[in-house]
């Protein structure tokens, strides 16, 4: 326990605790319920508050402070409305594994339970889609449920957790100690994987002909990429990445396949449809990747390395798994290693598949098309920028064509598929990174669904590119519905309901750039990369119908894999 | 198959409605439930009946574990284990029968605990399965009303003697 601090109002103690969390910036929206806190917040001067517009900004904003940083992201709301708004986030937060703190204000705690104005059960409409979460019954346990609420939300698997706070435990009073170690009878998160799995890991490898890492989003949040580096650099490994776990090997290395998955690359999920030996680092089988759970990866001897251990065989069953934190199985599995391997006619096999089926689009047309826009950011860019994408089509286009270099640079709403991340997470990143370009990326869709953050961008002066992917279609539902749903294109075509962005962008204080010509993309990104004292809003529009290829059908196996389009549309 | 899981949850608002959130959001199946108190105050046991392949039971106990307010996990499928439930049987006698519901009651080692001009209560413990023969075996007379316990389950022998050892079996 630390020194006693005197007897303090619960609001006070709020921030000292936030304080001793280190705590640099809380996304919020004040309330009724939480008055107080604000109050006190007036005179608080060891972080910064930033306002937000709607509560699902709150949350996609400190997911974005989050994932850019692995830090905890930390918001704060009101009751009743405000903290239902911040439900969306708290899911997304979930399912990508983010770490986040959510404050909700509650009524008095003699009012739970009455209706009363402003009331909402939170604590039981969170309980399936946070780590843990809390109300809080007495200002005595406030200190210690908030050090528990950090240390749960940022270890083993992060995830978010939510504390309620009822007006009268902020407005009570006690003695302030902070402590200074959590006790949890029931949470102690693995750390270090089984040794003897980790030799026997070593010796398949040894005995490979064919290995593959696939690498997931638990690889950028144990901070493994550099012993992802020296473990598939030594010994010649083929590296394929899942859209959370882009960033985590050099996209530009030619070890690294690509995405594998649904809208994988040919080669990536050729290498997993005949590889001998898969190896899982942080990665959670996750039906987009593997499509025909069990024909997933037919040849190989499955290894699974994961710290959550019911991850392990929930979608997938594997023939190895190895429970801990990624970086630290992945350092001692390089130290089993101690004779640099090979895989020339491995590497052989994945190099024609690369040349069979390249990546392309078709360019020279003087049409314009997303894949285009995002192989010059990425040129652009030289692989720097944080891309913030949106859901959809411009989002897989973005995993294959821009070459992540550095993990922490691709924030992407994957598991919950949340349109309305990017404006949002962008403009919360933006606070994280300071050194480097903050790309966002969105369709027309979803930049409607949290467009009110635009002025949270503009009046904190976020150097963030907002870039809106303009076909004027929902396009990933429209590609479904050319697909599988019988070319009826129910309620996705937005052409004629559709703001005009530019005037959008006037109206919120953005500077903004339109254009449907290949020729002049350059000349509006160069401009706009460099502003950098606000947002920037750019358009392109895009050719209507284009399709997202290659694509492994929902629940199908790799082979099934459409390469081509059949029949082209014709395009606007 | 069926399985007896008995948990260990921290005694705290809310440790129990997380259980069944998680069973029904993973769409696990529960057949019953039980909670109470055990020698550590801040400290219930849970005794849940569920029944799945290995596949679930593994999954089941696998994201028991995980909650942050479980302290242990034990499937008690594989072993030695007491198990024991309670259920109150309300049953309608006519003349004649109430001799042979007061037999069947003996049978099954039951108490009579309530008894009106039309009805009699009995008492059963036991395992489960025996609860289902006596009802099964009551069914016939007409039972008014039934209420089961839910099966509470100990591991036979050496369980529980040292109590903070076994706790370091928690998980994420």
């Amino acid at each position: 326990m630390k020194e006693n601090n005197g007897v303090m109002k619960g609001a006070e103690i709020f921030f000292e605790c936030l304080r001793m969390e280190k705590v640099e910036y809380i996304f919020g929206y004040p309330g009724g319920a939480v008055l107080k806190l604000y109050e006190k917040l007036y005179d608080v001067d060891f972080l910064e508050h930033i306002l937000v517009r709607h509560e699902q900004g709150a949350t996609h904003m400190a997911e974005g402070y989050a994932k850019a940083t692995g830090k905890p992201g930390v918001v704060l709301v009101t009751s009743g409305p405000g903290a239902t708004n911040t439900v969306t986030g708290i899911a997304d937060a979930y399912m990508d594994s983010v770490p986040l703190v959510i404050f909700t204000g509650q009524v008095a705690s003699h009012l739970i339970g009455n209706d009363a104005f402003q009331e909402a059960d939170i604590v039981g409409i969170t309980r399936p889609i946070t780590k843990h979460n809390f109300l809080v019954r007495d200002v005595k346990e406030l200190a210690s449920t908030i050090k528990k609420a950090f240390y749960i939300a940022s270890t083993g698997r992060p995830g978010p957790v939510l504390v309620d706070l009822p007006k009268d435990v902020i407005n009570s009073e006690c003695e302030f100690q902070y402590p200074e170690n959590v006790e949890l009878k029931g949470y102690r998160p693995f750390f270090y994987g089984h040794q003897y799995q980790i030799k026997k890991a070593a010796e398949m490898l040894k005995n490979s002909k064919r290995p593959l890492l696939y690498v997931g989003g638990g690889v950028i949040i144990s901070n493994g990429s550099n012993e992802l580096r020296v473990l598939a650099g030594e010994h010649n490994l083929p590296v394929t990445m899942t859209l959370q776990g882009l960033g985590a090997f050099d996209g530009m290395n030619d070890q690294s396949l690509g995405m594998l998955g649904m809208h994988g690359t040919y080669w990536a999920n050729q290498a997993v449809n005949n590889c001998d030996l898969l190896i899982a680092l942080g990665a959670r089988f996750d039906d987009r990747v593997a499509g025909d759970v069990l024909n997933f990866a037919p040849k190989a001897f499955k290894i699974h390395v994961d710290i959550d251990p019911t991850a392990i065989d929930k979608n997938v069953v594997v023939d190895l798994p190895i429970v801990g934190d990624v970086k630290h199985v992945m350092a001692e599995l390089a130290a089993e290693l101690t004779e640099p391997l090979s895989f020339p006619e491995w590497w052989n096999e994945i190099n024609a598949w690369r040349d069979e089926s390249p990546l392309e689009y078709e360019d020279g047309d003087g049409l314009l098309r997303t894949e285009f826009i995002i192989d010059k950011i990425s040129q652009k860019t030289k692989g720097q920028a944080v891309v913030i994408s949106d859901v959809g089509q411009h989002q897989m286009w973005t995993a294959q064509y821009y070459k992540f270099t550095h993990p922490r640079s691709f924030l992407t709403s994957g598991g919950l598929g949340t349109m309305g991340f990017s404006v949002p997470a962008a403009i919360g990143a933006s606070f994280a990174v300071k050194d480097r370009p903050i790309v966002s990326i969105s369709g027309d869709g979803g930049f409607q669904m949290n467009i009110q953050e635009l002025i949270t961008a503009v009046a904190y002066k976020r150097p963030v590119k907002f870039i809106i992917i303009n076909n004027s279609f929902l396009g990933m539902v429209r590609q479904w519905q050319e697909l599988f749903h019988l070319e009826k294109y129910s309620f996705t075509d937005l052409s004629a309901s559709n703001p005009d962005f530019i005037k959008v962008a006037e109206a919120f204080g953005l500077k903004a750039f339109s254009t449907d010509s290949p020729k002049e993309v350059d000349e509006i990104l160069d401009k706009a990369f460099e502003i950098n004292d606000g947002p920037v809003l750019i358009e392109f529009k895009v050719v209507r119908e284009d399709m997202v290829l290659p694509m492994v059908p929902p629940g199908e196996p790799y082979e099934k894999m459409i390469v081509k389009r059949l029949n082209q549309k014709s395009t606007k | 198959m069926k399985h007896i899981i008995s948990v260990l949850l921290e005694n705290r608002y809310g440790a129990f409605n997380r259980v069944a959130t998680m069973f029904s959001g993973k769409g696990f199946n529960i057949q019953s439930i039980s909670i109470g108190e055990t020698e550590i105050p801040e400290v219930s046991r849970m005794t849940l009946v569920t029944s799945g392949d290995d596949k679930i039971i593994e999954q089941v106990v696998k994201q028991l574990n995980r909650l942050i307010d479980t302290i242990k996990v034990i499937d008690l499928t594989q072993t030695p284990t007491v198990i024991r439930e309670l259920a109150l049987i309300t049953v309608f006698y006519q003349k004649g029968t109430r001799s042979e519901i007061l037999n069947v009651g003996d049978i099954f080692r039951g108490n009579v605990v309530d008894i009106n001009n039309k009805t009699i209560t009995l008492e059963v413990t036991g395992p489960p399965d025996k609860i289902d023969a006596a009802i099964n075996v009551l069914a016939p007379y007409g039972i008014k009303e039934l209420a089961r316990s839910g099966a509470v389950a100990l591991k036979r022998g050496e369980q529980n003697k040292d109590f903070k050892k076994q706790t370091n079996y928690s998980q994420l």
